[in-house]
């Protein structure tokens, strides 16, 4: 049993995976099929609920990862188990022979043009969460004039139309963080925020809702919205329902964010068969132990960490990231 | 507004429509309301463009309306579609087209219910058997009319006399397209262009010069609606939407309004006399109203027919002012002698 | 005018666009608690008025937000200040404060 392991996807899960396993004296090969490490990290300019550095938070990461092999625009092309070890072909044809391997390629950005009703790259308008993280990081001060401005929650997140029920957890905080760091540069913008739930589970994720509310006055309204379309001036008109009141409601806006959520990876059903696991319902891996081991698969010496297994905030993906280190550990100290 | 956006929306929802070959089927109301769009049809596709369409006089009304207003059960107007498709089999076509959109909506919801539910259908076969001694193919292909002019739309082009463009500057017209909510909403995958962003009107309407409008109650429904109107107490719900949409579009000035459903060009156009008699409103140029067209007015138009000949007398709101803006010769005088 | 029996219905839609915000503004100067309410509903499922009467302090937020003045006034009208709200809030709104300066900022003509 040599002490190799291959750790797929080189964003936060696999990066902290790799980190764990070379602390334990592992040699570590990361698959990273862009060109760089960081995964959607490596685009975030802050991290809410603190609004910490999101490229602080990746150095910090990769600071430890230096005895790593990475192997970039590289895909995994076949896995073949030999007795207890995995031969691995990659798409440039790089042959490796680990013992375990550790599955952590993370999520998909929802494409918001799948919602055709929101117009996404059809009104100038309308951007998501990831283009507005964008412009905060790259200072984009156009994008900052707009004095109306609209976040929709939950998009392509609870909505079976899209074949995504399931809830993308993160995007309720992200919404209000991204609405107040709006208001710090546009103290002038007037912003709503329509949800359907506020989700507001993780430490300080309330306290942040209550400073949008009070300090920064976003206006959250509890509704979807229905449609969007320009109006004469190119402004958008956006429809949605006020629950709370029961009535139709629009708003004319200048700015649109999208809130996309987070989808499975679309290569997990090509991960799963080449590893004889399964993906669920949901598009994302399963576990067969989902509350007593967010790591194990039904394949020995496979693991899992981070969102291949569902939307997960940073910190649950680092600390599973870790869990997966040690199973690898576990499992190869056996 | 980004194009390239709508277009590749546009490029998703493509249908592959069979250019000839069809089993024609009139509308109960728009051979009432707008009496020259299916005979100008026909003439088009036959006479101007040699295709091969067939109709029978032995077609009935598909139920729609009965349908809608929950007068009729569904296993009803299963039958007598399915009775219409016994004609189709009969004539030896295995293309179908409907000149209504409710038609066209209620024929794509019985097949696709038929497809989930077979027995459903083997039911309905035994009750046309039962009641007609008649047997019956579905169609291979399901068409509504303005799907074939959006087919056709280039070869109209191409044989136009007329573009939709103003005359005194050679500004392309500025028209709004409405889309029945039969056509694509229940099954957007079933209509040119898909639900949010039809492509079946624009297509026409940039293939004979004209510029699309897209105001923010593009979506919202004519107001027809069936039971809104159908019942005068109800008449004020189906006005107001009509209104909501009107005071939608006026800000973008809009020449014309083009439309491929029975009800909606009717009360688009009947009611911006009712608005003008309540509310004092006109939403046209120079106190006009918009002129409302079926797709098959403004192909006869493009073409070069007698606007009187296309039936336009009968349009409530005068269509005059668009026809002087595109410089389509017409005789006043005859306007009601035809 | 011509009689047809029938006439436009009145929209019941709310436009956020025409809405007062000098008047929100003044209001949440008054008190900032206004803008905490995370409507919950255990003001209005508290309230002493509210079984017999149609208060609701839930719903006035609402309406004030939407613009809908009038309808907030008469939501408040039969409020008796007893102060229940005040205690249950989970926010921790001066919810007396509250009642009385949407009465002053509203009731104004």
């Amino acid at each position: 049993m040599n002490k190799e392991v291959l750790v797929i996807g080189g964003g936060p899960a696999g990066i902290e995976c790799a980190n764990s396993l070379i602390s334990l004296g592992y040699k570590v090969f990361i698959v990273e099929k862009c060109s760089e490490p960081g995964g959607h990290l490596r685009k975030w300019d802050r991290l809410f609920p603190y609004g910490v550095s999101a490229s602080d938070t990746l150095d910090k990461l990769l600071q430890k990862s230096g005895k790593a092999i990475f192997f970039y625009d590289t895909e995994v092309q076949t896995i073949n188990q030999v007795d207890e070890k995995f031969v691995i072909t990659l798409s440039d044809d790089t042959q490796l022979h680990v013992s375990s391997i550790v599955v952590a390629t993370g999520f998909t950005l929802f494409p918001a043009a799948k919602k055709e009703e929101y117009g996404y790259g059809i009104y100038n308008g309308v951007i998501t969460n990831a283009d507005l993280e964008d412009g905060f990081k790259t200072h984009k001060k156009e994008l900052f004039k707009a004095n109306r401005v609209g976040f929709v929650h939950c998009v392509g997140s609870r909505d079976e139309k899209v074949c995504n029920r399931h809830c993308s957890k993160v995007c309720c905080v992200t919404a209000v963080k991204q609405a107040c760091e709006y208001k710090d540069l546009n103290p002038d913008a007037e912003v709503y925020c329509f949800y359907m739930d506020l989700r507001m589970f993780g430490r300080g994720y309330e306290d942040l809702y209550l400073k949008a509310q009070n300090k920064y006055g976003i206006r959250f309204i509890r509704g979807r919205v229905s449609e969007v379309a320009e109006d004469v001036n190119g402004c958008l008109v956006v429809k949605a329902e006020d629950t709370l009141t029961s009535r139709p409601l629009k708003v004319t806006l200048d700015l649109l964010v999208l809130m996309s959520g987070m989808s499975k990876n679309d290569d997990n059903d090509k991960i799963a068969d080449m590893l004889g696991i399964k993906t669920e319902e949901d598009g994302f891996l399963s576990l067969p132990e989902p509350t007593l081991n967010n790591c194990q698969t039904v394949t020995d010496g496979v693991f899992l960490a981070g969102s291949v297994t569902g939307p997960k905030t940073l910190p649950e993906t680092l600390n599973e990231a870790r869990a997966a280190a040690l199973s690898v550990h576990k499992y190869l100290s056996r | 507004m980004i194009l390239n956006g709508k277009k590749k929306i546009w490029s998703e929802y493509q249908k592959d429509i069979p250019e000839d070959h069809y089993f024609y089927v009139r509308s109960c109301i728009r051979q009432n309301f707008f009496p020259a769009s299916e005979k100008l049809f026909l003439e088009v596709v036959r006479d101007r463009l040699s295709l091969d369409f067939f109709e029978t006089e032995h077609h009935t009304t598909c139920g729609g309306i009965a349908y809608h207003s929950d007068t009729i059960p569904q296993e009803t107007v299963m039958t007598i579609v399915a009775r219409q498709f016994a004609l189709m089999t009969e004539a030896g076509y295995k293309n179908y087209v409907a000149s209504c959109i409710t038609s066209f909506g209620l024929y794509t919801e019985i097949l696709d219910t038929w497809h989930h539910f077979p027995e459903l259908e083997s039911k309905i076969r035994d009750y046309l058997w039962k009641t007609t001694k008649r047997e019956f193919q579905k169609p291979e292909y399901l068409a509504h009319a303005s799907d074939v002019v959006y087919k056709l739309r280039n070869k109209i082009a191409d044989q136009a006399k007329y573009k939709l463009v103003n005359k005194e500057n050679g500004e392309p017209l500025k028209v709004v397209e409405h889309i029945g909510c039969h056509y694509s909403k229940m099954f957007p995958s079933k209509g040119v262009g898909g639900a949010e962003y039809p492509y079946v009107l624009t297509g026409m309407i940039e293939a004979w010069g004209g510029e699309i409008v897209d105001y923010p109650e593009r979506r919202h429904c004519c107001g027809f609606g069936f039971r809104q109107y159908l019942v005068q107490a109800n008449r004020g719900y189906s006005l107001s939407n009509t209104h909501k949409k009107f005071e939608s579009m006026a800000p973008f000035k809009p020449d014309m309004i083009i439309t491929n459903c029975p009800g909606c060009p009717y009360f688009l156009d009947r009611w911006q006399y009712v608005i003008k008699e309540m509310e004092g409103t006109t939403y046209g140029q120079d106190g006009n109203g918009i002129p409302v067209f079926t797709y098959e007015e403004v192909a006869g138009l493009v073409l070069g027919y007698d606007p009187w000949y296309l039936g336009l007398q009968m349009h409530q709101t005068p269509v005059e002012p668009l026809l002087d803006k595109i410089g389509i010769r017409y005789n006043k005088e005859e306007k009601y002698l035809l | 005018m011509k009689e047809f029996g029938y006439s436009l219905s009145p929209s019941s839609r709310v436009d956020l666009d025409k809405i007062d915000k000098i008047k929100q503004e003044r209001l949440f100067a008054l008190e900032p608690g206004f803008r905490k309410c995370m409507a919950c509903g255990s003001c209005s499922a508290t309230c002493s008025a509210g079984n017999f009467t149609d208060v609701s302090l839930r719903r006035a937020i609402a309406y004030i937000q939407n613009g809908q003045d009038l309808a907030a006034l008469s939501l408040l009208k039969h409020c008796m200040l007893c102060g229940k709200c005040l205690v249950i809030c989970p926010r921790g709104i001066n919810t007396r404060n509250l009642i009385m300066n949407v009465l002053k900022v509203y009731g104004e003509k």
